[in-house]
């Protein structure tokens, strides 16, 4: 680009910023940096919020039966006889339960994650001014926010949210008489719009507006963990559209897509024409489901190799090995998905080919992993609180993914399926996983999109606080579900343990019941420890200590080689790129990191 | 900086934006579609030996939609080789005759549809006798209901319960409740209200097949309206962009017409799926 | 359209004129050709191909062809550029695994249908 066309552009762009008004600029804005703000604190507060209605489900655990101090009467004002007497009531629990997961999966950790940090750091990666399509871009946060709001007003209709579970199986979430259900699914529907307009976005941007110089090989992982997960996003999500579409057409038109022939309700059978499958709901359900989980982690592990190279001062051992099993598992994840399906009775062939696929798509998991672990080796460690996060990352999800094999064996699955040990499993991917990640990530990139830092010290109280009651929380469930703890039970367990079924064979034995109290504190605790990093997150935008210079942790990427804050455009000087992303610590070089667009190895890096 | 690559091609992929983003589209579009297209094959796979229609829809409307829809794919692109050949006038003609494609193809539409929901099941009860009749509602009375058997029946779980079924089957069951089969006589048939027990036209929930018929056409007549609003809006508005930028207004035309093109793909299966097999 | 079946145009540049109007000759046929297929599939329908089976592979077998008119001629696949070719690779890959696998599973699964309607 010419240097006398750049100096136009930009002073354009100034230009164009002084007639932005409040709303133009940080409403209805097209700038990607805008939108990923947005994304991140939308999606900030429904993780609390998810997270606030497990903290009520955990009550009616720990004590079923018993009003939920504080909470109990406000929850009655609210939502009324769901709640009567402060007491969580069965219908209320399956509703919580059920936007719980729906809330975390698909308005909390998805948006943040892939949206938030994607939107505002892919561009500024590959150096590029902006994404492809800007205006789709706010069209896709705009469906997001929608599809919140169309979850949260289900909350207050006449029966209460979807009380299906996340999973909305037909024919139970067909014929659970609440309008919540064809709410859930009108939401749904919002948000697979809004994720599809997302993934057409960044697979174009990746692939059309990297900067001159940056070849594929010199992408930085992150990119490449994006880059796979709009994929996955972009061809996994449809099916459950036109399932959920179905489940619409059943809702409303009275449909059969999912209900067989002959199907009883309460003891009648039911006026509907049959002929359908509810088999048809899970694949076309877990078509998605599955690919999602590695929606879910794979931009955290985008964000952990950032982390780990820049802290350790190492370029990243084996960055084609984690290029090609990233491809691997992309490719993999799409026929998997029926090992969520072994207690369906599908069949013992097709079981077996689900078993073989899962365990294959287990390899390429583990030599990511291995890589970031060797990436350790012999590295001189900085511990700021995003590295503290991403060593966590890295232990609690290599736990969260070793458990997860036995579930893999279809025979192991038999006892295990729909236990506490399923939820023991995911959550430590997801949980201490993948937002223990995206908390590592807001430390990194918060001085870039705000130009302070966040306080180091209580980011570490926040972080040492969070790991322990993670796994206060985390850790009993695998012995509650080989114990043999079924996971929506309403409450707790208690008609099932061995002090109500004297003698009999299965009953919960007495360890599991009580665990249900350890969990519920360390759940409550875990929620309090939260309360730092919330402080720390606000007061650090106007409070924070200011950074010196545009690239305070030193970092090669591009997005550290611009001014900070960003202005709309990105880059004073379109960047050419000479060299691979993680040139840390070159032998000869001047600086112990060259950025990416620096053509001289000798020079000194720039810090500004 | 500006956005690249907004009209002319990057060089390594060959590709303008807005083409790659359509393609991308397209590919999820080809999920959605198929997901539809499974629970299709499913449903008639799992279906009840004998229940799945054959020839239930028009098929001379459907034969007369499809061309409609070649018709238009090739104005579609008549319409872009035009402008490329900066034949503005000719452009303009080519594109109002897609649009008209479009209208003839939804209004036929409708009229099949409108056919399906005025055609009736009804089961009446007098005595202990039960009857199933089917047709279409010609008359409708306070205290009686007039219908015009139909040659083509869909047989649901209720009648052949009842003892209306296609296979032999069905015909030992009707004797058990005494009934008769009365669809099959051409003369028109009344009905007193006072008698019918079960009365359900051909809608969506009448049946499996009218099911996914309603859901793939429905849905593929979104597709019809969603594309047809963007073409009318290059037709007129949009059009003022061939004065100021041709090329990428030739590139917009493009992109609107991979979509059409598509739109005329899904229906080239849909037609022999619903309406042949 | 950078591609061309004729030799004569096939050095012209992007914007040629010749090449299009080579291009509105060969539009023409394959709307003959569509609207015969679409004729030639009514008419096979009438047929008795040995099994509905074989009746459905046959009705199938027309469609693609016709599918393959439009998305090679009208959308231009013939001749597209690699990046569109590996997208569609990719998405045709899981569009099969999904109906494959989808009905794989369906055979056990049908047995809950056949339970006959009680009123």
């Amino acid at each position: 680009m010419q240097h006398s066309h750049d100096t136009h552009s930009h002073s354009h762009d100034a230009h164009h910023h002084e007639e932005m008004g409040f709303w133009s600029k940080y409403v209805f804005s097209t700038d990607h940096k805008v939108i990923g703000i947005q994304y991140g604190i939308t999606s900030l507060l429904f993780l609390l919020f998810g997270f606030g209605l497990m903290g009520l489900m955990r009550w009616q655990m720990a004590y079923p039966g018993t009003p939920i101090p504080v909470f109990g009467p406000i929850l009655e004002k609210l939502l009324g006889s769901a709640a009567a007497g402060g007491v969580m009531s069965a219908d209320l629990y399956n509703s919580f339960g059920a936007m719980h997961g729906t809330i975390m999966v698909f308005l909390g950790v998805v948006p943040l994650a892939f949206a938030a940090f994607g939107n505002y750091v892919v561009p500024l990666q590959i150096g590029a001014p902006d994404m492809t399509f800007p205006r789709l871009n706010m069209a896709s946060y705009w469906l997001y926010f929608l599809g919140g709001i169309v979850m949260l007003i289900s909350f207050f209709l006449p029966g209460g949210a979807a009380q299906g579970g996340w999973t909305s199986y037909s024919p139970l979430a067909t014929i659970i008489p609440t309008q919540g259900q064809t709410w859930w699914l009108v939401g749904m529907v919002l948000l697979i719009n809004s994720s599809l307009l997302g993934a057409v976005n960044f697979l174009a941007t990746i692939i059309q507006l990297r900067a001159p110089g940056m070849t594929w090989m010199r992408l930085p992982f992150f990119v490449w963990a994006q880059f796979v997960t709009a994929f996955l996003l972009l061809l996994a999500f449809p099916p459950l559209e036109a399932a959920g579409v179905m489940q619409l057409m059943d809702k409303v038109f009275g449909c059969s897509f999912f209900l067989p022939t002959g199907l009883m309700i309460s003891g009648k059978v039911a006026d509907v024409s049959g002929g359908g499958s509810p088999l048809l709901w899970q694949h076309l359900f877990w078509f998605l489901a599955h690919p999602e989980v590695y929606v879910l982690i794979l931009p955290g592990m985008g964000i952990v190799s950032e982390i780990l190279c820049n802290n350790i001062r190492k370029p990243i051992w084996g960055y084609k090995s984690l290029v090609y099993s990233l491809f691997a598992i992309g490719f993999l994840s799409f026929i998997v998905w029926a090992h969520h399906m072994y207690m369906t009775g599908m069949g013992t062939a097709i079981s077996t080919f689900f078993q073989t696929t899962t365990l294959i798509i287990s390899i390429p998991s583990v030599i990511i992993l291995t890589v970031f672990f060797i990436t350790l080796w012999g590295g001189s460690i900085r511990f700021n609180t995003q590295m503290l996060f991403t060593l966590a990352f890295l232990v609690m999800f290599g736990i969260g993914g070793l458990t997860g094999l036995p579930l893999g064996f279809n025979f192991v699955d038999l006892f295990l399926h729909d236990s506490y040990y399923v939820i023991a499993h995911f959550h430590y991917v997801v949980a201490p996983g993948t937002i223990f990640a995206l908390f590592a990530g807001v430390h990194y990139w918060y001085p870039k999109a705000t130009g302070r830092y966040m306080c180091d010290f209580w980011g570490r109280v926040h972080f040492w606080c969070s790991l322990v009651f993670m796994n206060i929380v985390f850790f009993p469930m695998f012995t509650q579900g080989i114990a043999g703890m079924s996971r929506r039970m309403y409450d707790g367990g208690a008609n099932y343990s061995a002090a109500a079924n004297k003698g009999l064979l299965g009953a919960l034995p007495d360890s599991a019941i009580y665990s249900n109290v350890i969990i519920s504190i360390g759940a409550w605790m875990l929620m309090l420890v939260q309360i730092p990093f919330i402080i720390n997150f606000v007061w650090s935008i106007w409070k924070g200590r200011k950074v010196e210079s545009d690239n305070p942790w030193e970092a090669t990427t591009l997005e550290w080689q611009t001014p900070t804050p960003p202005p709309h455009g990105n880059f004073a000087v379109a960047p050419t790129v000479h060299r691979g992303p993680y040139e840390y610590s070159v032998p000869g070089a001047a600086s112990d990191f060259i950025p990416q667009n620096q053509a001289d190895t000798k020079a000194k890096a720039s810090k500004s | 900086m500006e956005i690249p690559y907004t009209v002319n091609a990057r060089k390594d992929t060959g590709l303008y934006n807005a083409k790659l983003g359509i393609w991308l589209f397209l590919a999820s579009e080809v999920m959605l579609f198929g997901a539809l297209f499974s629970a299709y094959i499913l449903l008639r796979v799992g279906a009840t030996p004998g229940t799945w229609p054959h020839g239930l829809l028009n098929v001379p409307l459907g034969t007369l939609n499809t061309i409609v829809l070649i018709v238009s794919s090739v104005t579609v692109v008549m319409a872009w080789a035009s402008l490329k050949m900066k034949q503005f006038g000719k452009w303009r003609m080519y594109q109002g005759a897609t649009l008209v494609c479009a209208l003839i193809f939804l209004v036929i539409k409708s009229f099949e549809y409108n056919d399906k929901l005025t055609h009736y099941e009804v089961v009446t009860k007098e005595g202990d006798k039960f009857h199933v009749y089917d047709g279409h509602l010609v008359q409708e009375d306070k205290d009686k209901i007039v219908l015009h058997p139909s040659a083509h029946r869909l047989y649901t779980a209720r009648a052949i319960a009842y003892g209306f079924g296609p296979e032999p089957a069905g015909a030992h069951a009707a004797a058990d409740h005494g009934a008769k089969e009365h669809s099959d006589k051409h003369e028109l048939i009344t009905i007193q209200r006072s008698t019918i027990e079960h009365m359900e036209n051909y809608g969506p929930k009448h049946h499996a097949y009218l099911a996914i018929y309603f859901t793939l056409t429905g849905l593929h007549a979104l597709h019809v309206i969603g594309g047809a609003i963007v073409m009318a809006f290059f037709f007129g508005p949009g059009a003022k962009m061939w004065k100021t930028n041709p090329e990428q207004f030739t590139n917009r035309i493009e992109i609107s017409g991979l979509f059409w093109h598509f739109v005329d793909l899904v229906w080239i299966f849909l037609f022999p799926v619903l309406y042949l097999l | 359209m950078s591609h061309s079946s004729t030799p004569t145009t096939g050095h012209s540049t992007s914007d040629g004129h010749h090449d299009v109007a080579s291009e509105v000759r060969r539009y023409l046929i394959i709307f003959g050709a569509l609207t015969v297929g679409t004729i030639v599939t009514v008419l096979a329908s009438y047929v008795n191909f040995g099994s509905s089976t074989m009746n459905i592979v046959v009705a199938l077998i027309i469609a693609s062809i016709k599918a393959f008119l439009v998305a090679g001629y009208f959308m231009h696949l013939i001749s597209e550029k690699k990046m569109i070719y590996a997208i569609l690779v990719a998405t045709a890959f899981f569009f099969a695994g999904l109906m494959y696998l989808t009905l794989w599973s369906s055979e056990p699964a049908s047995l809950i249908h056949h339970q006959s309607y009680v009123p």
